[in-house]
């Protein structure tokens, strides 16, 4: 999610503070770029960040609410956090230059509005975020966290994490 | 919402959070013993989806009680026949093909009931439902692979699928009871009712079952009882270990 277009200086000031924390699993790219880090807004001088879980379980939930707290107390804001369930977070949340950064940190970003996952058995081409290959086979739904499957390319055998497309 | 209303929603959304974390604990069993290594990812990572609804589900819970219990209470504090789950959820384990059988058979229940809890006019669940639809949508896909699989694999894996079906089809009919709180909750738009699903259940698990070569079950009322606290054998050692650190440390945060 791009920042938000009219803020006050200090709602701007909050949101770069708060933007720049990266994400503890992957720390290529940051909370901001992921769409994990909805808005940040000023309320009777506190920060209030709003913040939305990428999966139901996922267990760096409150470690990303803590470590976007500690970033608005050191740029000397008083922090609150506010989980937001609805609307659900999408992958189609991850910025052009979070996809990008995920390609180059060897993670293949995810297929972008792709539906195929409720079409039962669909499989997705994934491109191999190393040699660019479409000759990819999924090895496992589910792989290192919650949101990431696991894939090995065909063409240069390397294997890699892809995001899942939610 | 009414006095009545109120209670009747507290109880079915603690239905649904018992069955949430019964699975969840039921599959977390498995870690470290899973087949094969994607497995052992695979499983646990399923395990934290239904956890993670389950937490969501206990805090509205407690919320709607208003009697000051939280997550871990309503989790971890209350005695056997407090707990509200589906006896599917409880039965132990047994092989990889029993559980990925269950597995199955409760995501392609939840899919279609979280898809009409999104479009419900109460918030938290609408909520809660909007990213749990997405989870079991993946549920169904990777249980679904496996039922086929075994069930269309060797004659060993088949016999031990078929098995599997036998054994965990009397459980199926409590899935699409409907009771008084059900109805309720059911006229008000606020939940689906258990039994308007079972056609959405019975293509999702139909069109599995014909790649798998496995006869479908017949859905009969036979083993009941979870929905009112009345659970199996196999429920007091499951809750033994659940509970087992917040019993011997109670409150215990971390």
């Amino acid at each position: 999610m791009s920042q938000p277009a009219v803020k006050c200086p200090d709602a701007a000031a909050a949101w770069a503070a708060a933007a720049s924390v990266p994400d503890p699993e992957v720390p290529c790219v940051t909370v901001a770029d992921l769409g994990i880090l909805r808005d940040v807004v000023m309320e009777n001088g506190i920060a209030v960040a709003k913040v939305t879980p990428t999966y139901s379980g996922c267990p760096a939930t409150v470690a990303i609410e803590l470590a976007i707290e500690a970033a608005l107390r050191d740029a000397g804001f008083e922090p609150r956090i506010e989980r937001v369930m609805s609307p659900a977070w999408t992958t189609d949340w991850i910025s052009e230059e979070g996809r990008e950064k995920l390609r180059e940190y060897g993670i293949a970003p995810p297929e972008k509005a792709s539906n195929s996952v409720r079409a039962l058995f669909g499989e997705t081409s994934v491109n191999c975020p190393k040699c660019g290959s479409s000759r990819t086979e999924r090895i496992s739904e589910f792989g290192s966290t919650p949101c990431k499957a696991h894939y090995r390319c065909m063409h240069c055998a390397e294997p890699f994490d892809y995001f899942k497309c939610i | 919402m009414e006095g009545s209303g109120k209670s009747d929603l507290f109880t079915a959304v603690l239905r649904l959070a018992d069955d949430h974390l019964v699975l969840g604990h039921r599959l977390s069993e498995w870690c470290g013993h899973a087949p094969m290594l994607e497995e052992d990812l695979a499983m646990p990572n399923m395990a934290l989806d239904l956890i993670g609804q389950a937490r969501s589900l206990y805090q509205y819970a407690g919320e709607l009680e208003g009697r000051g219990r939280g997550e871990d209470d309503l989790a971890y504090v209350r005695r056997e026949r407090e707990y509200y789950n589906c006896l599917l959820v409880e039965r132990p384990n047994g092989d990889f093909a029993h559980t990925m059988l269950k597995q199955l058979w409760f995501a392609a229940y939840m899919e279609p009931f979280w898809a009409q809890v999104a479009k419900s006019p109460d918030e938290t669940l609408a909520a809660i439902a909007g990213k749990a639809v997405k989870e079991m949508a993946y549920h169904v896909r990777h249980a679904g692979e496996w039922v086929i699989r075994l069930g269309d694999g060797t004659a060993e894996s088949a016999a031990r699928m078929q098995a599997a079906v036998e054994d965990l089809s009397p459980y199926l009919g409590e899935l699409f009871e409907d009771d008084d709180i059900s109805r309720n909750l059911a006229d008000e738009g606020i939940l689906p009712a258990p039994s308007s699903l079972q056609p959405h259940w019975e293509r999702t698990v139909g069109g599995i079952f014909a790649e798998a070569d496995l006869q479908m079950p017949e859905i009969a009322l036979r083993q009941r009882g979870g929905r009112t606290g009345i659970h199996g054998e196999s429920m007091g050692h499951l809750l033994a270990e659940l509970q087992h650190m917040q019993r011997t440390y109670p409150g215990a945060q971390w």
